[in-house]
């Protein structure tokens, strides 16, 4: 689909369609993330994010489309990849402090028994020097709080450095400061290591100062590209397939269904953010 | 002789091969037990664990009916019971528990027949003791070398796929994206759990077996902050409960002037609750020390998640939230 600059691409994304059980969850969907670009998966609940991530990790078969990462097909067991999956339940009763998951992050899918190596105990205090989580590293994962617990795990899934790191939803269930902290790592490790991050999230407004493009996913579809061009009333009401608005207030963006009533007035928004943008998709 | 060395080990202990043969049965079976026990309490399977050891009752039973060695009987439908429950039940959470009770409950089912066709056939008296409560002390010598290969087996496999089944215990996620076969990784330490349920339905008793299984594993792992130094803590606490069991169930022979020697299962689980007990004072000890160097500083209110409220034991205070 697109030009000739996914040899540098990290990741890409062609013509994917998924269907579950006569459903079809993803619908076409195509684009591509450039190396240590920051990325926002934007949708509401059951839009596709869960499925077109799993897709990528080679955990959902796609029924048509490709995934090609670092310009190769997408094989599983991919070390390029990181992972940060959604809701990972830590027992508090589980005998694993932070340093031990980051540990199997590194050497987690081998078999036998493990050897102390004074490398990986290395790379494992690096690791959890990166995502700030020295202060807790000897304490059992289950008692850390949400916010702590996402640094481990992002720490995890650096280990095996990765050139793309995909996160479900790290930031549900977080509260705002803890949010805004972990956005704001992943911003400088992005931006440091130069490392590919695709974050899923119902809520584009914390990710604004941080994203470079966004993948918006709406009923299966999905628009891409800068921030700008995509969220707008015009690339957004095609992807939902009924009218919606999107609306600045106090440098935030609101995207509302929308509504008879307010039909004039959506139309006037809706034809002043039209003229600048280009229109992606 | 000391007369204290005598009241512990009355005459005849060390001498006996009953007794030698319950030390190497009982220390099997322990150190099996407490090795998959570690895994099978952090994998929240307690439950699918004593359903195979009903599951092996059920074999036992049907091996003395026929005239098999009970071993066999124990291992080999306690194997094939793991195998039926990963099919029918392991792809939801829910439907495991639905699976594992459907599963549990024939198969208790089945041990009430056979063992109702084995008494009334009048070929053994004992075999309602012997499947439900173990043989430790009367086990033949004979079944030593096949009990011994099939711990072996059983602890091989764990620590072969140890890994793994960390990894996929606490994320399958994070497991199958990192290519974890998770599915054949859980299939594996199911059976090896069937194996070593079997061997301790042979040694305490199918109806006890999921104490060993389970106690000493539990115990352990309000000790300890790391899964390695849980399954050695827990090893420790299973071959001293099967010991000190030993021993008190030969003394109690001595007790009083009946001469009845008390079950040793009675004494290998009595032990084990005790430690069970025992593992949690450290947490509350902790906890109360805690409570009261918190009172005078104002400490920032923690989130209010009900984990911070179940601590774990020995201080894990590094962890400010």
């Amino acid at each position: 689909m697109r030009q000739q600059s996914e040899a540098a691409a990290v990741l890409g994304v062609d013509q994917v369609s998924v269907a579950l059980s006569g459903r079809q969850i993803l619908d076409d969907v195509s684009f591509t993330i450039g190396a240590g670009e920051f990325t926002g998966l934007i949708g509401p609940n059951g839009a596709g994010k869960t499925t077109l991530l799993r897709v990528i990790l080679g955990l959902q078969r796609s029924g048509r489309g490709t995934v090609t990462v670092l310009g190769r097909p997408r094989s599983l067991r991919n070390q390029a990849i990181g992972y940060v999956p959604q809701k990972v339940l830590l027992d508090p009763d589980m005998p694993i402090r932070a340093r031990d998951l980051v540990a199997l992050g590194a050497d987690g899918h081998r078999y036998g028994i493990r050897l102390p190596s004074a490398e990986r105990g290395e790379a494992v205090r690096q690791m959890l020097h990166a995502v700030d989580a020295e202060r807790f590293a000897d304490a059992r994962v289950g008692n850390l709080s949400g916010g702590e617990q996402q640094r481990v795990l992002i720490a995890q899934a650096l280990i095996s450095r990765p050139r793309l790191l995909l996160l479900d939803e790290p930031l549900a269930n977080l509260d705002l400061r803890s949010s805004q902290e972990i956005i704001s790592l992943l911003a400088r490790i992005s931006r440091e290591q130069q490392i590919a991050v695709l974050l899923s999230a119902h809520e584009i407004n914390p990710l604004l100062p941080v994203m470079d493009r966004v993948v918006y996913l709406a009923a299966g579809r999905a628009a891409s590209g800068p921030t700008a061009e995509v969220i707008t009333s015009e690339v957004l009401s095609r992807l939902y397939g009924y009218r919606v608005d999107v609306l600045h207030v106090a440098g935030r963006v609101l995207v509302v269904a929308g509504d008879a009533a307010d039909e004039r007035a959506a139309a006037d928004e809706r034809a002043a953010a039209a003229l600048p943008a280009a229109g992606a998709g | 002789m000391h007369p204290l060395y005598t009241a512990v080990f009355e005459p005849g202990f060390f001498a006996s091969p009953q007794v030698h043969i319950a030390a190497v049965l009982g220390g099997v079976v322990a150190i099996v037990s407490a090795v998959t026990g570690v895994f099978t309490v952090m994998r929240g399977q307690s439950f699918g664990g004593h359903a195979l050891s009903d599951v092996s009752a059920a074999g036992g039973s049907a091996a003395l009916l026929i005239g098999l060695s009970p071993v066999a009987g124990f291992v080999g439908l306690g194997i094939a019971g793991a195998a039926v429950m990963d099919m029918i039940g392991v792809r939801r959470l829910r439907g495991r528990d639905l699976a594992t009770g459907i599963v549990l409950g024939t198969a208790i089912g089945l041990t009430a027949l056979f063992l109702y066709l084995t008494t009334t056939s009048g070929a053994t008296t004992g075999a309602v003791q012997q499947i439900l409560f173990g043989s430790i002390f009367t086990t033949s010598s004979g079944t030593i070398p096949a009990v011994a290969i099939l711990g072996v087996v059983a602890l091989g496999s764990i620590a072969t796929v140890g890994r793994p089944l960390l990894l996929s215990t606490v994320s399958p996620d994070i497991a199958a994206a990192r290519g974890v076969p998770v599915r054949l990784v859980g299939l594996i330490y199911m059976l090896a759990l069937a194996v070593s349920v079997g061997l301790s339905s042979l040694a305490v008793g199918a109806v006890l077996s999921t104490a060993l299984l389970i106690g000493p594993a539990a115990a352990a792992l309000r000790l300890t902050r790391r899964v390695a130094s849980a399954i050695g803590i827990a090893c420790l606490i299973g071959v001293i409960a099967t010991g000190l069991g030993v021993l008190l169930a030969y003394d109690s022979y001595y007790w009083g002037s009946s001469h009845l020697g008390l079950p040793v299962s009675f004494f290998i689980v009595a032990v084990i609750f005790v430690t069970y007990l025992a593992s949690g004072l450290p947490a509350a000890w902790a906890r109360a020390r805690n409570r009261e160097a918190a009172a005078p500083p104002l400490t920032p209110p923690r989130t209010a998640r009900s984990q911070h409220e179940r601590r774990g034991p020995g201080g894990e205070r590094g962890s400010t939230a």
